[in-house]
């Protein structure tokens, strides 16, 4: 691997010191802060602290829940995606505009309006309670939430990819004789595939650490809908600061985990398609 | 949290936007809310230390200072908990118009409000506040036992606990009690849902909780075990635990969830009157809490800005008839006896405890029954 390649542009190496320290003072300053703040843990203490069972549960609640939002959104962002870029149709602008809603609706504002429709006497909520589905307070609540607040990173990343697709690769797909199906798995879906794995890992990564809109629909329920966030307020709340700090680590460490997996597949998925 | 003026000056802008500007566009530019938070501090560090300078001549000369003061405006910083919002807005114009008799001086407070655990960690992390009016002994508590900021003695240094005001908790229910819900043995029956906020991340919650394990250990052959009993069949019946005050309130007026809300007396009364009474009623149990939310000065802050004086005064005032006169008006119970007698209509007859009386104080009920692994989160999750 070469580290430094000369391109067209002079200034690599300021633009690269920029950078980093872009970076380190933006990203890693504060996560060290952090990291510092846990330690004054000892290692048992630590380990006590972030395997107790109810921050079990709640790291069971947050990475279930964030997983299967972000994993509907990928396949039904993809599917929006589609219908934007390939059809035509009235209203089509105020649905794209629709899409990044989520993006600048303040998190607690989603919640009340979430709850109110969800709730028990809402909108949605009473409907389904007559059919035994409770949505508020409850698991599917905080998959619900995390789902809408998920919705546009898919569709904006798979988006512009699905532009540069020409329609005619479909065309010449099918001359060939390929059946729908092929076409879809075998020219389509390669091409989107790394887009649709970053836009999956931005919303699974939103997700995660997603309070604002999650405390009004969860319930707060400990054990049970309590997600890892409200945890962490919790231990401030008894002004339990290491503690905190021991759950948000492992929430770092963990979703920075999953963040790399994700780009290798990303990187395997890219290599595929070539 | 988050900020609101109230002055005796119509200008909307603060005196001290210049100092305040450059440091606030460097924290947007970091674009973190914490930091944020921080700057404004920062910010507010700078502003009340150009009062600060623009006093020191007349304070620091002699104690001719109050009968000849400075005409320079002063600014205090009030940081409280969420429902004092209207009793600060009112009590700070009369304290103004006050302080400005007394002494020529313009005065200006600035408010913030917020749960009370946050309020008080953003004053320990650096906000800073020239007075505290937090919820809970508890939350003040840790401004002298985490940063050193007020004497270990801060609680008595004003009158009866350094409280001005007092509240209760009360039940609010739906029109016409269809569930019947006269006291809180009612609240453990089968069929009742009771909305209270979790005590884990709301100050207001947890007075509910003491006080319902107050009741049971009142009641004949009570003790701390039947207590503990009460209480979890009590939180069995609790459908959602919000995470502050207010959002419980929506939970059960907006969303119509549960049978009955437990909440602060000042809170139901607003509360019933704002909905109105054709929708809710205010119950009062027979016997409950004496909540009492106290307010200090901020030692370290008011000496940093050369505020003490007027902030001294600003609490005291709380004390007196025209203070204790807002302070009814605001539904909260007075100390005052002319202004109790004066409100007595207002405030329902209920037996009161105090949280000293039955708990030992809150250094002592906090990690009895919040802190993690607490009796609060045994009911939740059976000790191992």
């Amino acid at each position: 691997m070469r580290f430094k390649t000369r391109g067209v542009l002079p200034g690599f190496g300021l633009s690269l010191g920029y950078t980093v320290l872009y970076v380190g003072l933006l990203v890693l300053l504060p996560l060290s802060a952090m990291v510092i703040k846990a330690s004054s843990l000892g290692f048992t203490e630590f380990w006590l602290k972030v395997t107790d069972d109810r921050a079990l549960a709640a790291y069971r609640l947050s990475f279930g829940a964030a997983f299967v939002g972000s994993l509907l959104n990928a396949v039904f962002g993809v599917l929006v995606a589609w219908v934007l870029v390939r059809y035509r149709f009235p209203g089509r602008s105020i649905v794209d505009a629709l899409v990044d809603l989520p993006f600048a609706l303040p998190t607690a504002v989603a919640g009340i309006a979430l709850t109110t429709v969800y709730a028990e006497h809402g909108v949605l909520g009473e409907p389904l309670a007559k059919l035994g589905l409770k949505v508020a307070f409850t698991p599917l609540g905080v998959t619900m939430a995390l789902t809408f607040i998920g919705i546009p990173f898919v569709v904006r990343t798979v988006q512009p990819v699905l532009e540069e697709i020409d329609p005619d690769v479909e065309e010449a797909a099918a001359v060939l004789g390929a059946t729908r199906f092929q076409t879809f798995r075998r020219v389509i879906f390669p091409a989107l595939l790394p887009a649709t794995l970053t836009g999956f890992a931005l919303a699974f990564a939103r997700a995660l650490g997603e309070y604002g809109s999650v405390v009004f629909i969860s319930g707060n329920m400990p054990m049970r809908t309590e997600i890892t966030p409200l945890l962490i307020v919790t231990k401030l709340e008894q002004y339990d600061y290491a503690g905190a700090t021991a759950i948000a680590a492992v929430m770092l460490v963990a979703s920075f985990g999953m963040l790399l997996l994700v780009n290798l597949l990303e990187r395997w998925a890219r290599r595929a398609e070539a | 949290m988050n900020y609101s003026s109230s002055s005796t000056s119509a200008l909307p802008t603060r005196d001290c936007d210049t100092p305040l500007a450059p440091r606030r566009a460097f924290g947007i530019a970091l674009g973190r809310a914490a930091l944020l938070v921080v700057a404004a501090g920062v910010g507010l560090a700078g502003c009340n230390k150009k009062a600060d300078g623009a006093n020191a001549a007349p304070a620091g000369s002699n104690s001719q200072a109050v009968a000849a003061p400075s005409k320079e405006p002063v600014t205090l910083l009030n940081v409280s908990y969420d429902p004092t919002r209207e009793l600060y807005q009112e009590f700070n114009a009369v304290f103004a118009k006050y302080w400005k008799e007394k002494t020529g001086q313009d005065v200006k407070v600035n408010q913030s409000h917020g749960g009370g655990g946050k309020q008080a960690r953003a004053v320990l992390d650096g906000l800073e506040a020239d007075v505290v009016t937090l919820a809970l002994g508890y939350d003040v508590g840790v401004l002298h036992d985490k940063g050193k900021l007020i004497p270990e003695n801060w609680q008595s240094r004003l009158p009866q606990n350094s409280a001005p005001y007092t509240s209760t908790i009360v039940f609010v229910v739906r029109k016409g009690n269809p569930k019947k819900i006269k006291d809180w043995n009612d609240l453990i029956r089968d069929g009742v849902q009771v909305i209270t906020p979790s005590p884990k991340t709301s100050g207001g919650a947890r007075w509910n909780y003491l006080a319902a394990w107050g009741y049971a250990l009142k009641q004949p052959g009570g003790d701390d075990s039947k207590a503990r009993e009460f209480v979890s069949k009590l939180y069995k019946n609790v459908p959602v635990l919000d995470s502050g005050a207010r959002g419980a309130t929506t939970t059960f007026v907006e969303r119509k969830i549960g049978d009955v809300l437990i909440t602060w007396e000042n809170e139901a009364i607003l509360s019933v009157n704002e909905f109105g009474k054709d929708n809710l009623e205010l119950i009062a149990p027979s016997i409950s809490v004496l909540t009492e939310p106290p307010v200090t000065v901020v030692d370290k802050n008011v000496d940093k800005h050369g505020t003490r004086e007027v902030a001294e005064a600003y609490l005291k005032f709380l004390y007196t008839p025209e203070g204790q006169e807002v302070v009814a008006k605001n539904h909260y119970r007075p100390r005052d006896a002319a202004a109790q007698a004066k409100y007595k209509n207002q405030f329902p007859d209920v037996k009161l405890f105090t949280v000293d009386e039955l708990f030992g104080g809150w250094s002592k009920a906090q990690p009895t029954h919040f802190n993690d692994g607490g009796i609060f989160d045994q009911i939740y999750q059976p000790k191992k």
